[in-house]
């Protein structure tokens, strides 16, 4: 370890950036890489993880990680609904109706039918051009997702038809999500990597925005939107007994 | 602000000001308390907990092992997806480097500048915050907890939780007496519930989301192999610096690498059960450069030095880079529970800080002399951390240390290690010390008594010594 009275460079030693770095003066990334390689001087590279961790903890049954979503989901204080498909219309109008919405964001992509049992305006962001203070004074939004992880009771977007931009579901208050059961579930967080294409901007959602900051007491709702119903579409069959609609408050 | 480290007490002067404080102490209290039980029971919810802590600790030690490799592929790998990066071996470079971005952004040219900001240890450890407001940038906290402490000019006391030291009426005495200084004002008539505090919080903050053209964050992760930079919070207020700002600009310590995308299933498990107690926060950001149409349109990553490089040369030191600042250690330490983070004198506090601020900084000043000490080697700190890090391991080694740099106080703590280390070596004289001390208990006195001793039971009591010896019980209980 180098002694406290390294002396450290005059401010005149500057950032460099990939693009800039001079040959002739020792940069800062030439520097901070040349310090590394001293201190691992004679260090043999430490082996690659032993990954004796489980890929999953919950039974390989469709039946049972539909049912554990919904309970992880809910337990987080998001307001699960169960639904056939053609039962999405008139669910997605009550929910708007039900929390007075007059507008819904619509990403690019989003199937018109869910959106075909109500006559809420609907504000499309084809080509992002939706402000922030468009997304402020907008009062839903509704989108699909491209993954939900039961154990942690997580939905994840990727930016993919249907969902659109990261601006969109997290300004407008109300965030109504649609998770297709049959394709779109994974049990565990080691199921859901490599089914993520970490090129496009993700966001893992579980539940709603929280904060703990005062005194440890949990608060729902602070900047991202305060309700976050998950409609989970199944089919007739693997609807089960848990049928319509639970959650938290 | 006045929330500086310059110039902080030793960390005895500093704690026995602290245990002094009882609102302090019982904030403390409650707050670690609470959450080291909730997290117990989060971990127990994975069969395989000791797999993924050791899976955690393995993938750190190999990317450590290998750090000049994996820098230069996530350069590579960031400059590919449209980011720029930006090397800063100090931390006065890094804030050089963070302002003249913000300037070149034009931002505020036609008034006064700012930005906002996501809670990143990074940055408070460099100062940024001042550093841009000498600059005449003004920098926005927006983590509730952060603006709790920016509002009342105060310092961070615990990792997660920078104001868990205030309690509900403070906060709202902050909130209105200071928002209407930065902006908009709290509401009228705000009470102490935590949920019109949150309230207060989230219109406060907005306007300034809406119109912010720089975001600065830190990062959690970022993956070598894809460039990708990873964000955990709750509140929803990264995502709004991470997305709604035209120019980003994340500052992050060399050691924050992992080397695959695949990695990030490990620490994504570990670390929110270990943090909040979570089986998931409620947000997880990770984006990969820059995305046409979605979010900034320039990303800056600013790597920092600023004393990792000396740390990865202390072959026993080095552990404490693993670090995913979870913040769990501290809620098991019974000298934090009891001192709290302000007496730390550093952005990291706690069992962490103690092993982080003395390597990252040096042992030059009495504060930073004095850390390795702030401990009494219990060990509750190594068994809860997510990535296995022997923290007694290094602070003894510390200790010897600062022992080897003399001065007037340590040679005393010289003779004590070598006694001790001499009582440990012969065990029959430490069982007939446990054997006298057992039968003698009544005798034994409250408090102690002369220089040093008395330091220790000014604000607490002795133990009770047990009725016997562990290992005499244990003899008979067990052999």
């Amino acid at each position: 370890m180098t002694s406290p009275s390294t002396p450290r460079p005059t401010s005149s030693s500057t950032s460099s950036s990939t693009s800039s770095s001079t040959p002739s003066s020792l940069s800062s990334r030439e520097r901070i890489l040349g310090r590394v390689r001293a201190a691992l001087a004679d260090e043999p590279t430490a082996p690659h993880p032993a990954r004796g961790y489980l890929t999953s903890h919950t039974p390989d049954d469709p039946t049972v990680i539909l049912d554990l979503l919904h309970e992880n989901l809910a337990d987080y204080r998001a307001l699960v609904h169960r639904a056939e498909e053609s039962e999405l219309p008139s669910l997605v109008a009550d929910l708007l109706a039900k929390h007075g919405a007059a507008s819904v964001a619509v990403p690019p992509g989003l199937p018109a039918s869910w959106l075909s049992g109500t006559t809420v305006e609907r504000r499309h962001d084809e080509g992002a051009t939706l402000t922030p203070y468009d997304l402020d004074a907008t009062d839903a939004v509704i989108t699909g997702c491209a993954l939900a992880v039961a154990e942690t009771g997580t939905i994840i977007l990727d930016g993919g038809p249907g969902q659109g931009r990261r601006a969109l579901t997290l300004v407008p208050d109300v965030h109504i999500c649609v998770v297709r059961a049959a394709d779109q579930i994974v049990a565990s967080v080691p199921q859901a990597m490599p089914r993520l294409d970490p090129t496009r901007p993700l966001t893992w959602i579980s539940g709603p925005s929280a904060t703990s900051d005062i005194e440890l007491d949990r608060v729902e709702g602070v900047h991202g939107p305060r309700t976050l119903h998950v409609v989970l579409i199944t089919e007739a069959s693997a609807r089960g007994e848990r049928g319509g609609t639970t959650g938290g408050a | 602000m006045s929330g500086t480290y310059l110039g902080m007490p030793a960390f005895p002067k500093a704690a026995h000001e602290a245990v002094r404080n009882d609102t302090l102490r019982a904030n403390l209290r409650h707050a670690t308390h609470t959450i080291r039980d909730k997290r117990a029971v989060a971990v127990a919810e994975l069969d395989d907990w000791t797999e993924l802590r050791e899976a955690g600790k393995q993938i750190k030690d190999h990317t450590l092992s290998r750090l000049d490799h994996y820098l230069v592929q996530l350069e590579e790998s960031v400059t590919a997806a449209g980011g720029t990066v930006h090397w800063a071996a100090y931390a006065d470079e890094a804030n050089r480097i963070v302002a003249d971005l913000v300037k070149a952004t034009g931002e505020g040219d036609t008034g006064k500048r700012e930005v906002v900001k996501v809670k990143s240890m990074a940055t408070q450890e460099i100062g940024l915050n001042e550093a841009l407001e000498a600059e005449g940038i003004a920098a926005y906290e927006t983590d509730l907890a952060e603006l709790i402490v920016q509002l009342g000019e105060d310092r961070p006391s615990h990792i997660l939780v920078p104001a868990i030291h205030r309690n509900r009426g403070e906060i709202r005495d902050i909130f209105r007496s200071e928002m209407e200084k930065w902006g908009r004002a709290a509401p009228e008539g705000l009470t102490d519930s935590p949920a019109e505090l949150a309230e207060a919080a989230r219109l406060h903050l907005r306007e300034k989301f809406l119109r912010a053209k720089v975001g600065i964050s830190g990062a959690n992760f970022m993956v070598a192999e894809t460039g990708t930079m990873v964000v955990v919070e709750s509140e929803g207020n990264g995502r709004m610096c991470l997305t709604l700002p035209e120019t980003l600009i994340s500052v992050v310590g060399i050691e924050k690498i992992v080397p695959t995308w695949r990695d990030l299933e490990v620490f994504l498990q570990t670390l929110p059960r270990s943090s909040t107690a979570e089986r998931m926060n409620p947000y997880t950001s990770m984006w990969t450069g820059t995305t046409d149409a979605d979010g900034p349109e320039a990303f800056h990553l600013v790597l920092i030095d600023n004393g990792r490089t000396d740390t990865l040369a202390d072959e026993v030191g080095r552990q404490a880079l693993r670090c995913i600042r979870c913040s769990a250690c501290l809620n098991v330490c019974p000298v934090y529970e009891r001192a709290g983070g302000h007496a730390y004198g550093s952005v990291y506090p706690g069992p962490i800080g103690a092993i982080l601020t003395p390597q990252l900084r040096g042992t030059a000043s009495e504060i930073d002399a004095s850390l390795p000490y702030a401990s009494s080697l219990c060990g509750a700190c190594y068994d809860v951390c997510p990535v296995a890090i022997d923290i007694p391991e290094v602070l003894v080694h510390l200790r010897e240390k600062v022992a080897e740099h003399g001065g007037p106080g340590h040679r005393l703590e010289k003779a004590a290690i070598k006694a001790a280390g001499w009582v440990l070596d012969h065990p029959g004289v430490l069982a007939a010390g446990e054997r006298v001390a057992a039968k003698t208990r009544r005798l034994h006195p409250k408090k102690l008594r002369g220089p040093g001793a008395s330091q220790w039971t000014d604000s607490r009591d002795l133990p009770e010594m047990p009725a016997e010896p562990f290992r005499d019980w244990w003899k008979k209980n067990r052999t």
